[in-house]
C-alpha cells in the first residue's frame, strides 16, 4: 500500500539516506527505530511528501505520490510532526476541526462535527476543548495535534516521535489509541519512536535504520534480540520476557 | 596581503587622489603647476586625501572597538545608533546655539554619541541575547527612533527638511583650515592600539575583566569615548559614512583570523584604502560632478553587509 | 462578541471620517469638502491595503514582526520609480504621475516578490531575526541606490529632487487614485478566495501540506497580492515603514481570534482609524509642525524594539 523504492537524500555532502527500498505492511503498526541522525525523520518526511527525495519514488496504493492532488492525498494519508509552539489564538476544538479541512474546506457538516467530538474524546481533551492552544502545556498541545490527525481520519497515518513531551499515562494512551485504530479500523500506522520498548510492545513490524540504510525490516518479535539491538543502538541490552512481551533493559551497562 | 604591499597601495592611491578631480592635474604637471592648480592642490586635494586616510582608518578602528566591547561582530556606529546620535547632537546644537561653531557642534555630537552608545551597550549586555543578529537589528531600530526624534525637532524648528539625507558623507567640501579637527583621530587610533587588549577583556564581562585586574567601567568609558570622539569629529567635518566601521573589521577578520593586536593596523590601513578608492571612483563616475562618499559607501557597504549575513548561513 | 468588537471599530471609523471632513471647516465649503473627501478616500485605500497585506504576510511567514514594508517592498517600488525617471530623463517627474509607470512599477514588485519567496520560503529553516535584518538592509540599500540614481539624474538639484519626487501624506498622489482603488478591489476579491486557507497556513508549512493545501503555489499567489497592495499604498503616499507592524499587532491584541475573515477586516479598520487620528492630530493639534510618518516611525520603531525583546523567549 505505502511503498518506496531507491530513496536517496543528501544535504550538501552529507548523505542521509542511501538508496533505501521497502514496502510497508497495510493494516499494521510499523515502527521506525535507530539512533539520532539515522535518517528516520527524514524518511518519514519524504514518505509524507513534506520533503523531496533526491532520487527514488514513493507510492501509495501503487500510485506515485506526486500524481495525487494535494486535497485527495490529504484524505488518504496524514502526518503528524512535532507540535511546535504557535502564536495563534486557536482553541483546541478549532484546531481539531481543521482535521476535517480536506473534506469540507472549513464548512463543517454534521458528520464532521461527530468526528471532531470522537477525536476529542479519544484524546481525553474534553475538559480542554475550549482552551486556547497557546495556553496548554507541551504534552496537551501534542495530544491536541494528535486529535486533529485522528479527526482527519485517513487510512494511512504517519507520526514523527509523537510521544515527546508526553507523560507515561498519555504515552500509553496514544499508543493504545493507535493500536485501536489499527485493530478496529484496519489503518496503517508508521511511527518514528526512539524508545525501543514502546516499539516492542505496540508495533507489529520494525524498520531499523543505521548508516543511511535499512538494516532490518522484520516482525517485532524477530527483531528484539540482543545481537540486533546492539548492532543498531550500540548498547548492550538484557531482554526480559514479561506477560508474553519482551522488555528491553539497557540500564545494566554500568 | 602583507603590510608592505598594503602600504604601497595606499601611497599609490593617495597620489591618484591628489590628481583626480574637476580640475585635473596630470603627473607631468606636478612640479610645474600654475597658480590655480597649486591652489586646488594645497587647499583642497591634499587636505581631502589626508582626511580620507584619517577618517577611513578612524571609523574602521572605532567599529572594531565597539565590536570588541560588545562581543558581537555586527555592532558598529551604523548598527548601534551612534551615527544617528551624532546627527541629533549637531541638530540640537544648531537649535539652541544657532551661531555655534565647529567646536560646539563636535561637543554636542560627542555628548549625544557617548550617551547613546553607553545606553545601547548597557542594554544589550543586560539582556540575554542568544542570536548574534538581534543586536544589529536592535541597533538599527534604535538609530531609527533617534532619527525620528531628530526629525521632529528639525522640522519643528525649521532647521532641516529631510534629516535622512542631511549630513551625508561628502569629502568635496574639505578645505584647508576647516578639516584639522580630524587630526584628533590619529592619537585615538594610537590609543586604541594600546588598549586593544583591555577592550577585549571587558567585552567578556564585568567579573571576567575584574578578575584579571582590568577596571570594567574605566575601559568601557574610555572605549566609548574614543569611539564617540572619532564619530563626532568625522560627522561634523565630513558627514555620515555608513557601514564602514562594520564591514572593514569583518572583512579583515574573515581573511586574517581573530588576533586583535595584529589586526588593528590592517583594519586601519584597509579602512583608509577603501575610503580612498571609493572616493576616487565617486569623483570619476559622473565627472565633473561627484557622487558623495556617503552614497558610494552606502551602496557598497550595504551589499557587503548583506553578503556577511548570508555567509553566516553556510 | 467578535462581531460586536468589529461593530465598535466601524463606528469609530465613521467618527474619524466625520471629524476629518467637518472639523474646522471655515467658510469655503464647496472648495474644501471635495478636497477633503478625496483625501479621505485616499487614506482608506492606503490604510486598508497596508493592514490587509501585513496580516497576510505575517500569517504566511508565521512571524508577527515581519511586514512587507520591513522586508523592503516599499523601497523597491521607490527604486524602480527612480529608475524610470532615470531612463526617461524626465526632470519634471511628470512621468511618475503616469498610470503606465505605476503599473510598470507594480510589475517590478511582483518580480521582487519572487525574490522574497526564494529567500524566505525555499529554505525551510529560517531565522526570523536574520530575515528582519536582511529586510532592513535591503530597504536601506534600495533607498541608497535610489539616491545614487537621483544624483546621477541631476547632481545640482539633488536635495530638491529627494523631497519632490515622491508622495507623502501631505503630498498625496491623488491622480492615481482611481487606478489604485481598482487594483485594490481586485486584490480584495482574489483575497476572499484565500481566507479559508489562511487560517490553515497560520499553522505552518508542514501542517498546511498535511491538510491538503497546495502550499507553494498558494504562498506565491499571496505574495503577488501583497505586492500589488504595497504598490498601491506606496504610489499614493510613499513609504510608511512601521504602520503595518503597529496595526497588525494592535489587531491581534484587540481581537483574539485565528479567523482571518475577522482579522483582515479588523486590521483594515484599525489601520484607517490610526491614520485618520494621526493625520488629524498633525493638522489640527500639531499644526503641521510634523508629519504622520514621523510619529508612526517613532511609535512603530519603539514598538518594534519592544516586540523583538519580547520575542526572545
Amino acid at each position: 500500500m505505502l511503498a518506496f523504492e531507491n530513496i536517496s537524500k543528501k544535504y550538501g555532502d552529507r548523505v542521509i539516506l542511501d538508496k533505501i527500498t521497502a514496502e510497508l505492511q497495510p493494516g499494521r503498526i510499523t515502527a521506525l527505530v535507530g539512533t539520532n541522525g539515522s535518517g528516520k525523520s527524514t524518511l518519514l518526511s519524504i514518505l509524507s511528501r513534506l520533503i523531496e527525495a533526491d532520487n527514488g519514488s514513493v507510492s501509495l496504493y501503487e500510485q506515485p505520490l506526486d500524481t495525487y492532488k494535494p486535497n485527495e492525498l490529504a484524505k488518504k494519508m496524514s502526518i503528524m510532526k512535532q507540535a511546535n509552539h504557535m502564536d495563534v489564538k486557536l482553541t483546541v476544538k478549532d484546531l481539531i476541526s481543521f482535521g476535517r479541512f480536506p473534506y469540507s474546506k472549513g464548512r463543517l457538516t454534521k458528520e464532521d462535527l461527530k468526528k471532531v467530538e470522537e477525536a476529542i474524546a479519544i484524546a481525553e481533551l474534553t475538559e480542554y476543548q475550549d482552551s486556547y492552544i497557546d495556553e496548554l502545556s507541551g504534552g496537551q498541545r501534542q495530544r491536541a495535534f494528535l486529535a486533529m490527525i485522528i479527526a482527519q481520519d485517513t487510512q494511512t497515518i504517519l507520526l514523527d516521535e509523537p510521544l515527546n513531551n508526553l507523560d507515561i499515562k498519555h504515552s500509553m494512551l496514544v499508543m493504545g489509541t493507535l493500536r485501536k485504530l489499527v485493530n478496529k479500523f484496519g489503518k496503517t500506522v508508521v511511527i518514528v519512536l526512539h524508545e525501543i520498548n514502546f516499539a516492542s510492545h505496540f508495533a507489529d513490524y520494525i524498520i531499523a535504520m543505521k548508516d543511511q540504510k535499512i538494516k532490518y525490516h522484520l516482525p517485532t518479535q524477530e527483531f528484539i534480540h540482543q545481537g540486533k539491538l546492539k548492532e543498531i543502538f550500540g548498547v548492550n541490552f538484557d531482554i526480559i520476557e514479561h506477560r508474553n512481551k519482551k522488555i528491553c533493559s539497557y540500564f545494566n551497562n554500568f | 596581503m602583507n603590510k608592505f604591499l598594503l602600504f604601497s597601495l595606499l601611497i599609490a592611491f593617495s597620489f591618484i587622489s591628489l590628481m583626480v578631480g574637476s580640475k585635473s592635474i596630470a603627473i607631468n604637471e606636478l612640479f610645474s603647476m600654475d597658480e590655480e592648480q597649486f591652489l586646488v592642490f594645497t587647499a583642497s586635494r591634499i587636505p581631502r586625501t589626508l582626511s580620507l586616510l584619517i577618517t577611513g582608518a578612524g571609523i574602521s578602528v572605532a567599529g572594531f572597538i565597539m565590536q570588541q566591547i560588545a562581543q558581537n561582530k555586527f555592532v558598529s556606529p551604523t548598527t548601534a545608533g551612534t551615527l544617528d546620535a551624532a546627527k541629533m547632537g549637531i541638530l540640537f546644537a544648531l537649535i539652541f546655539l544657532p551661531d555655534v561653531g565647529l567646536f560646539g557642534k563636535i561637543s554636542f555630537a560627542l555628548v549625544f554619541c557617548f550617551i547613546a552608545s553607553l545606553i545601547f551597550i548597557l542594554l544589550i549586555k543586560r539582556i540575554q541575547i542568544k542570536d548574534i543578529v538581534i543586536v544589529p537589528l536592535l541597533g538599527i531600530m534604535f538609530g531609527n527612533v533617534l532619527s525620528a526624534i531628530a526629525t521632529y525637532f528639525a522640522i519643528k524648528y525649521n532647521i532641516v527638511q529631510n534629516v535622512e539625507g542631511w549630513l551625508m558623507g561628502d569629502f568635496s567640501g574639505i578645505l584647508q583650515g576647516q578639516y584639522e579637527t580630524l587630526y584628533l583621530i590619529i592619537p585615538i587610533v594610537a590609543i586604541s592600539y594600546l588598549f586593544a587588549y583591555q577592550f577585549t577583556l571587558i567585552g567578556m564581562g564585568e567579573s571576567f575583566s575584574k578578575n584579571l585586574g582590568v577596571s570594567y567601567n574605566t575601559f568601557l568609558y574610555i572605549g566609548l569615548l574614543l569611539v564617540s570622539l572619532t564619530v563626532s569629529a568625522s560627522v561634523v567635518t565630513v558627514g555620515v559614512i555608513p557601514f564602514l566601521g562594520l564591514i572593514i573589521p569583518n572583512l579583515v577578520r574573515m581573511y586574517k583570523g581573530d588576533n586583535l593586536r595584529k589586526n588593528l593596523p590592517f583594519i586601519a590601513m584597509y579602512g583608509a584604502l577603501f575610503l580612498l578608492v571609493s572616493d576616487i571612483f565617486g569623483r570619476i563616475i559622473i565627472a565633473p560632478y561627484e557622487i558623495p562618499i556617503g552614497l558610494m559607501v552606502g551602496v557598497i557597504g550595504g551589499l557587503i553587509f548583506f553578503y556577511l549575513i548570508f555567509r553566516r548561513q553556510k | 462578541m467578535i462581531k460586536r468588537k468589529i461593530g465598535i471599530l466601524v463606528i469609530a471609523l465613521l467618527i474619524c471620517i466625520a471629524l476629518f471632513m467637518f472639523y474646522g471647516l471655515g467658510s469655503n465649503l464647496s472648495y474644501i469638502l471635495p478636497k477633503r473627501a478625496i483625501r479621505v478616500w485616499t487614506i482608506i485605500v492606503v490604510a486598508s491595503s497596508i493592514g490587509y497585506s501585513s496580516i497576510i504576510f505575517q500569517t504566511i511567514t508565521q512571524n508577527k514582526i515581519l511586514t512587507p514594508s520591513i522586508m523592503g517592498y516599499e523601497s523597491v517600488f521607490i527604486l524602480f520609480q527612480t529608475i524610470l525617471v532615470f531612463l526617461y530623463g524626465d526632470k519634471t517627474f511628470q512621468v511618475l504621475q503616469h498610470s503606465g509607470n505605476f503599473l510598470l512599477s507594480t510589475l517590478a514588485m511582483l518580480v521582487f516578490s519572487l525574490f522574497i519567496y526564494l529567500i524566505i520560503f525555499k529554505n525551510h529553516q529560517q531565522n526570523i531575526y536574520q530575515l528582519l535584518l536582511i529586510g532592513l538592509i535591503l530597504g536601506t540599500l534600495f533607498q541608497t541606490l535610489s539616491s545614487f540614481l537621483q544624483i546621477i539624474i541631476d547632481p545640482n538639484e539633488f536635495s530638491i529632487i529627494e523631497n519632490h519626487m515622491f508622495a507623502s501624506f501631505s503630498n498625496m498622489n491623488t491622480g492615481l487614485l482611481s487606478l489604485a482603488t481598482g487594483l485594490l478591489i481586485i486584490s480584495f476579491a482574489i483575497g476572499q478566495y484565500f481566507i479559508k486557507y489562511l487560517d490553515i497556513l497560520a499553522l505552518g508549512r508542514e501542517h498546511a501540506i498535511n491538510l491538503g493545501v497546495p502550499y507553494n503555489k498558494m504562498v506565491q499567489v499571496l505574495l503577488l497580492i501583497i505586492s500589488i497592495m504595497v504598490s498601491v499604498s506606496t504610489a499614493l503616499v510613499g513609504p510608511i515603514l512601521f504602520l503595518g507592524i503597529l496595526v497588525s499587532n494592535i489587531t491581534y491584541q484587540y481581537l483574539p481570534t485565528h479567523k482571518h475573515k475577522y482579522l483582515l477586516l479588523a486590521c483594515s479598520l484599525i489601520s484607517c482609524i490610526v491614520v485618520f487620528l494621526g493625520q488629524f492630530l498633525i493638522e489640527h493639534i500639531f499644526n503641521f509642525s510634523t508629519a504622520v510618518s514621523i510619529i508612526i516611525n517613532f511609535i512603530g520603531g519603539v514598538y518594534f524594539i519592544y516586540l523583538i525583546l519580547k520575542s526572545r523567549k
